[in-house]
């Protein structure tokens, strides 16, 4: 990497190296070179597919591109096979180098082929991609033009977005994970407050974070409304990756400079955080879990990117080891990977939800995208590890989904409405 | 370009723009559903050349391209608000679909008739009989605005690269 006497951040260092320029600064128009284009069977090969064919043109490097199939699963009507069947087609025809066919969502999957690097320039056709970032990679959501425009160029223009630093100090407390984080910051900044500029997280309670939390966070700078949201990468993202099969070397460079300069600095105290509850229909409305406590539920939903990965499980299983859901309440579980599942099951953290009654959707984007044919009826009232409660995302437009983390979804299942989950956690298991 | 205004408020998503339920289908079908969750008169009534006012934030979620082409398709001239989601922007313009920032959009009432001057970055509200700038756009978006979107402009690059 060329040096110099800027001080740059993080992701002004990846876009520098991927534009090929020494030096940039907030607000140059640059094109930068892609490492990594990823794709889904809804943004994908159904919009991109017929862009090809009009422009008569080829993938520029088939060998950069994942493809995974995650968004029309169960395809249960003509029109989702038909969707699935054109990414099929496409991974064949274009030689895709990275096809990963009905075993999980886009960004669980990545990850752990250990595709995701720090350094790496990734776009992705989905708007959770700035899961990427939990990896140090500049990884950004784009639709289906401007990924036409990638995979036939293999470049894209940006602007070079400024730095927002959020820094966590102290300690998470027992219950707590990096979706409180995410639904505290959601409405303590707004859903704009990231500003389309790049976040990045960092201090001591963000380093005590397990990989799929980081991801958790990054995953949510999408509703903040963040380009990407990165963390530096640490020993912790090396040795992940290299579990993965991928090759962490060279990690140490990927870190902002000292005296780089920030658009925003902002300081939170974990260790005063409660457990959070956005109501309908914003992430934004989030509360300590004192003013939702008590509400009624028909459906707990452990589900998504945001939500379903083997450490969201882990959480759930905290809190429902030795309990059953409450009466007339559906726990629905969709893991986010068929990994991430099998490792639930090898270890019982999967036994445990079964047996507390939840039921089992397969490893896909399912009701959180609201595709497919299952999503909640009318007047239902769910909460949801997921990260977007909009009005009729998950179902009827008179559905109300609440928010939460997986201890609170799993605490709620138990009581059959609105609940801390830290009671449950008293003497158990972290 | 002259148009009627439909105004909107705040955090206009995407999923407002192109419900998930519909996103199986043809996007010209999906088009016809278009803010049903927030105005229903509005797919129905549109008329080409009529412009979208929202509030801030405009456009946030899914990358789902078909939220901005359901507004192209219904032919909307333009979508103007104080801010938008970045990957809206970025695909409204891809399309030919020019996203205008314009901190005083909120001034605009439902039915006004607005005028667009896109080089000079002026909007003349012909009904309250005002002016209002928004931010001049960069030669980038410009471009892709004149272009046709981002297809028509790699399609133009490749002939010349050819030619």
């Amino acid at each position: 990497m060329a040096t110099s006497g800027t001080p740059m951040t993080l992701a002004e260092k990846i876009i520098a190296r991927a534009s090929g320029l020494d030096v940039v600064r907030p607000g140059d128009i640059v094109t930068a070179r892609v490492d990594l284009a990823m794709m889904h069977d809804s943004g994908g090969p159904r919009r991109v597919g017929p862009m090809l064919k009009k422009l008569g043109a080829e993938i520029w490097d088939p060998s950069k591109i994942a493809l995974v199939i995650d968004h029309y699963l169960p395809a249960d009507n003509p029109e989702s096979i038909e969707i699935i069947q054109k990414a099929r087609d496409f991974a064949v025809e274009q030689k895709v180098g990275q096809f990963f066919d009905s075993e999980g969502i886009c960004h669980a999957v990545l990850p752990q082929r250990g595709l995701v690097r720090p350094g790496m320039f990734i776009v992705g056709g989905d708007s959770h991609s700035p899961t990427g970032g939990a990896y140090g990679a500049f990884m950004f959501g784009v639709g289906a033009t401007d990924m036409a425009g990638v995979l036939v160029t293999g470049e894209i223009w940006l602007e070079v977005p400024h730095t927002i630093r959020i820094e966590w100090t102290g300690k998470l407390g027992q219950g707590l994970s990096a979706k409180d984080i995410m639904l505290f910051l959601c409405t303590k900044l707004g859903m704009d407050g990231g500003k389309y500029q790049a976040v990045e997280y960092a201090g001591e309670a963000i380093s005590a974070l397990p990989m799929q939390e980081r991801m958790t966070l990054s995953n949510m700078t999408a509703e903040l409304g963040g380009q990407t949201g990165l963390i530096a990468p640490d020993s912790i993202t090396a040795a992940s990756i290299a579990a993965a099969g991928g090759d962490p070397t060279g990690w140490e460079a990927w870190h902002g400079d000292v005296g780089a300069e920030l658009l925003e600095s902002h300081i939170f105290d974990a260790s005063s955080l409660s457990p959070q509850v956005a109501l309908p229909h914003s992430p934004a409305n989030s509360q300590d879990i004192a003013k939702t406590a008590g509400v009624g539920i028909d459906v707990a939903y452990i589900g998504a990117c945001t939500g379903a990965k083997l450490a969201d499980m882990r959480m759930a299983a905290d809190v429902l080891k030795g309990h059953r859901v409450a009466e007339g309440v559906s726990l629905m579980l969709a893991p986010a990977s068929i990994r991430d599942q099998r490792q639930a099951e090898a270890e019982g953290t999967l036994g445990v939800l079964i047996d507390a009654g939840a039921q089992l959707l397969p490893n896909a984007c399912g009701i959180c995208a609201g595709y497919g044919s299952a999503r909640f009826g009318e007047n239902v009232t769910a909460i949801s590890t997921t990260a977007r409660n909009f009005k009729g995302r998950m179902g009827a437009d008179s559905s109300k989904v609440f928010l939460g983390s997986p201890y609170t979804v799993a605490a709620s299942a138990i009581a059959g409405r609105i609940a801390d989950p830290r009671p449950f956690l008293v003497g158990g298991a972290s | 370009m002259t148009g009627r205004a439909w105004t909107f408020g705040e955090n206009i998503d995407t999923d407002a723009l192109a419900p998930g339920k519909y996103m199986r289908l043809p996007v010209a079908e999906l088009a016809q559903h278009c803010l049903e969750g927030v105005d229903p008169d509005f797919a129905p009534n549109v008329k080409p050349g009529d412009v979208v006012v929202g509030g801030r934030n405009f456009g946030l979620g899914s990358s789902r391209e078909q939220a901005a082409e359901a507004l192209k398709i219904l032919g909307v001239a333009a979508v103007i608000a104080p801010s938008f989601a970045g990957i809206f922007y970025r695909n409204a313009f891809n399309l030919g679909l020019p996203a205008l920032i314009c901190p005083d959009a909120g001034r605009i009432t439902a039915g006004d008739r607005v005028t667009l001057d896109l080089e000079a970055g002026v909007l003349r509200n012909e009904t309250q009989g005002t002016t209002m700038a928004f931010r001049p756009l960069p030669d980038v978006l410009l471009n892709l605005v004149r272009r046709g979107g981002l297809l028509a402009h790699l399609q133009m690059t490749r002939m010349e690269k050819s030619a």
